[in-house]
């Protein structure tokens, strides 16, 4: 019998389901990722309940942490505190290093191959693990300040807010330089020409037409990296000191939520983990108001033009 | 040639155009582009002494008994770190196999089939994105949550992977999404024009020719995750002795060097740069590759 | 007789090794119009473009060869390329307003200048010269972006005018824009051409003949050996000469539509 040519077989409805099951399939996974996302907002909460029901809201402004059996007391306000400011100081650091380092590498100041080398290198600051700046932190960077204050004859005892801020500085640069050089090598060379054009100069054109215009991919970069200062652990827990209490000096030891977390929990019972949990929430809560802000900013001032 | 002549004329002052090097406007831009360096140097600084004390403080402890032996007791000295580049290679590779899928079809759906649907796409993006932006410390206390708590199966190898794949699954869901999307749209209509069905043209054109790139962010992933330590300090935990199950707890090279760094010993310190070392060569070498990889498009 | 704003003398123009355009040598006449016509690839854009320096911002960029402005060298090593630009603008192909107001677009140009006098007044005369200010009037402080592709056009003609250059330079300024909005630019060019020095590029013959009181016409020369192409200047001559009766074969079958 003759083959019947390819065209005239008609697809089983076995084949034709099979259409409907990958699609179905695939859709499945991709819904997993919002149920991910419910499952650790919710799991968190509700291991967190005891301590929510025992503390309340006065858990945030609460300074002390006592895990002492028959006495525990939890408040996360010194972490909360210690978080908050740690990112600050590294913001104030990273942005102005940031946007400079991301200005000379969109610009043609030198060679473009000399360029894509030192792009390539900013990243790779980025991809070092956050507990190997850790230990250089503990060995390198902490006697270094040590030596360095002692000429002023300030003395320093190590771990402390100035050294987790620091390093993360060092950490959040690369995200804040990459988000920024992109959003200004996105802008349309017919805006540089323009300003050149007109008689501008080129920092002229830079602060007056460039930044300005990719200021919205900018100020997004400076809050994922605000975001990600504030849940960075394991290099902030190795200098930061530990400390659960408030001092304003940044010489002095200090603590974050995650450093806390990162502390506490492989020896943590009964409302120490409730707490914990607590304060992971109050974490999850932070970070998700500055990213769900950050995309906010990034609508706003795009809708400007 | 032509009707014009005349010369130059006189009262154009042609010192205006000269360039003021004194100028505020010219001594501005000098000042600028000098502060704009001076940023870059301060930025790589970090880098280059980071990677110099790696690499002096871990080649001094490089041997083999690093590569074969267990860590000495607190101490003690010798030893090597071999449990632990074993429990890297494995917890990663636990994630690798729990995220790689699910992230690969997520990808699949949002870049073959979300947009025909309606705005759900729109969502799991948002989702995608906010995943990426969840501490990895909150990865290593959902877990815990789930799988390590009192009452559950307890710190093991399996709850660290676990706790990384959620780690990794929005960077490959991003490249895979991106990786799909940049498949010209030509090819898929060629497929569907020789009367191949949906699934057939994505798992037979379309993801084949997306691989690839799916791989570079795959390997870039799993650098990621093998430096992560976070998630894992009260998940897979640490153990002194060798891979006993992945039920059991295990060392990894993140936690150890987080372990012992903290210890007042000279030879667990020096074991923490040897292990920070191959954690940065591994990170470097990816780096490296999947940036000559990327360059190779197939499209 | 009328005076020499521009000269080119014996320029020769690379990009790297590659030899774009060689040999030009034209006088641009003040308070004219004068157009660069010929086929792509001719090298009129790039001529125009070295004209006020903005070729600078191609690193591989080189010229070989004079260009003066009122006798000054334009590429002498003292001078500054900013200076240079403040007094001969350019209006670019496709309208490229900045992403600001319409107010601040105007402005921009002579806030860096460091204009001291009353700015309102300087936005409103500039837009009123580029026959815009009617259309905008009542919506200054709203994006560039607002208007139509004819209005943004003019408002970066508006733009260029407000920093008072002694040039403009225009390259197929009407090259993105409808049949409406071209007809406006020209007659705008033709006002504006009684205070400025005007150069335009146009790929539009008929265009040349409407507003242009001379006419450059370039052509390409395929190179032996170098598989390239090299632009050069081979006719230049009032429009009217040039469109009736030019000296050479090949200016003669261009305007004549029988290439390009």
């Amino acid at each position: 019998m003759p083959s019947s040519p390819p065209s005239k077989r008609q697809r089983t409805p076995f084949e034709k389901g099979l259409d409907r099951l990958f699609e179905g399939t695939t859709m499945g996974f991709a819904l997993f990722i919002l149920l991910l996302l419910l499952a650790i907002g919710l799991l968190i909460l509700v291991q967190a309940w005891p301590a929510v029901q025992r503390f309340g809201l006065s858990f945030l402004w609460t300074s002390s942490w006592n895990p002492v059996e028959g006495r525990e007391v939890f408040g996360v306000l010194p972490m909360v505190y210690g978080t908050l400011v740690s990112s600050a100081i590294a913001l104030l650091l990273a942005v102005p290093l940031g946007l400079g380092t991301a200005l000379f590498l969109s610009e043609n100041f030198i060679p473009l191959k000399i360029r894509t080398v030192l792009v390539f290198m900013v990243e790779l600051l980025a991809a070092i693990p956050s507990v190997v700046y850790g230990l250089w932190g503990i060995f390198v960077l902490i006697p270094a300040l040590k030596w360095f204050l002692g000429l002023f004859g300030v003395s320093f005892a190590g771990p402390s807010m100035l050294a987790a801020s620091l390093v993360l500085a060092i950490m959040i640069l690369p995200i804040i330089t990459a988000i920024s050089r992109d959003s200004l090598a996105a802008l349309p060379p017919e805006l540089r020409q323009g300003s050149y054009g007109l008689g501008a100069t080129r920092w002229g054109t830079i602060f007056r037409v460039l930044i300005p215009a990719a200021i919205s991919g900018i100020v997004g970069g400076v809050m994922l990296a605000l975001g990600r200062a504030m849940g960075e652990t394991m290099a902030v827990t190795m200098l930061i000191g530990n400390s659960n209490t408030i001092n304003p000096s940044l010489l002095a030891p200090s603590n974050t939520i995650s450093s806390l977390l990162a502390n506490q929990f492989a020896e943590a019972k009964g409302i120490q983990v409730a707490s914990l949990m607590y304060a992971a929430f109050v974490l999850v809560i932070l970070t998700l108001i500055v990213n769900i802000l950050a995309d906010w900013i990034v609508r706003k001032l795009q809708a400007k033009y | 040639m032509t009707t014009i002549s005349g010369k130059p004329d006189d009262i154009f002052d042609a010192g205006s155009l000269k360039a003021k090097k004194s100028s505020s406007r010219n001594l501005f831009n000098i000042i600028m582009t000098g502060l704009a360096g001076l940023c870059i140097l301060l930025a790589l600084i970090p880098l280059v002494l980071v990677l110099f004390y790696v690499f002096v403080n871990g080649a001094n402890s490089l041997n083999l008994d690093l590569f074969t032996q267990l860590p000495p007791p607190p101490g003690s000295a010798g030893g090597g770190i071999s449990n632990a580049i074993m429990g890297t290679l494995i917890v990663v590779a636990i994630s690798t196999v729990i995220s790689v899928p699910i992230g690969v079809l997520c990808a699949i759906w949002l870049s073959e089939f979300g947009s025909d649907d309606t705005s759900i796409d729109e969502y799991v993006r948002f989702g995608v994105n906010i995943l990426a932006g969840v501490p990895s410390i909150i990865a290593g206390v959902f877990i815990y949550g789930i799988m390590v708590r009192p009452g559950r199966p307890g710190y093991s190898a399996l709850a660290g992977g676990v706790a990384l794949a959620v780690l990794m699954l929005p960077t490959i869901i991003r490249t895979a999404d991106e990786a799909l999307k940049i498949v010209p749209q030509e090819i898929r209509w060629a497929a569907l024009g020789v009367g191949a069905s949906k699934y057939q043209t994505v798992l037979k054109v379309v993801l084949p020719a997306a691989i690839p790139a799916i791989l570079t962010g795959v390997t870039l992933a799993i650098a990621r995750a093998a430096g992560e330590t976070a998630p894992l300090i009260f998940t897979a935990l640490f153990s002194p002795f060798r891979f006993n199950g992945i039920t059991e707890p295990i060392a990894t090279l993140a936690v150890l060097v987080y372990n012992f760094a903290i210890l007042p010993f000279r030879a667990q310190q020096e074991l923490a740069w040897a292990a920070s070392l191959i954690l940065v060569l591994l990170v470097l070498l990816t780096s490296i590759i999947a940036r000559f990889a990327t360059r190779q498009k197939t499209y | 007789m009328t005076d020499v704003v521009l000269r080119a003398k014996e320029c020769d123009i690379y990009y790297g090794s590659y030899k774009a355009v060689r040999d030009v040598s034209i006088d641009i006449p003040k308070n004219k119009i004068t157009a660069f016509i010929g086929p792509s690839g001719c090298g009129k854009s790039t001529v125009l473009r070295c004209f006020n320096r903005l070729n600078d911002l191609i690193e591989s960029f080189r010229l070989k060869g004079k260009m003066t402005y009122h006798g000054q060298d334009l590429y002498a090593p003292d001078v500054d390329p900013v200076e240079v630009r403040r007094r001969i603008g350019m209006v670019f192909q496709k309208p490229n307003p900045f992403p600001k107001t319409i107010y601040d677009n105007i402005a921009y140009g002579p806030r860096i200048s460091g204009f001291k006098g009353d700015m309102d007044e300087l936005v409103e005369t500039s837009l009123r010269r580029a026959v815009l200010w009617d259309e905008v009037k009542d919506k200054l402080q709203e994006s560039g972006f607002s208007l139509s592709g004819g209005q943004q056009q003019r408002l970066c003609i508006a733009r260029t005018i407000a920093v008072q250059p002694e040039v403009v330079l225009m390259d197929e300024p009407c090259a993105a824009l409808d049949p409406i909005s071209t007809l406006k630019i020209e007659d705008l060019m033709k006002e504006l051409v009684q205070n400025y020095t005007i150069i335009i590029v146009t790929h539009n013959m008929q265009q040349a003949t409407r507003v242009a009181d001379y006419t450059a016409f370039y052509n390409a020369q395929v190179v032996e050996g170098a598989g390239g192409k090299v632009g050069y200047l081979a006719e230049f001559d009032s429009t009217e000469k040039i469109f009736s009766d030019p000296e050479q074969e090949s200016t003669r079958d261009y305007v004549t539509g029988r290439f390009g």
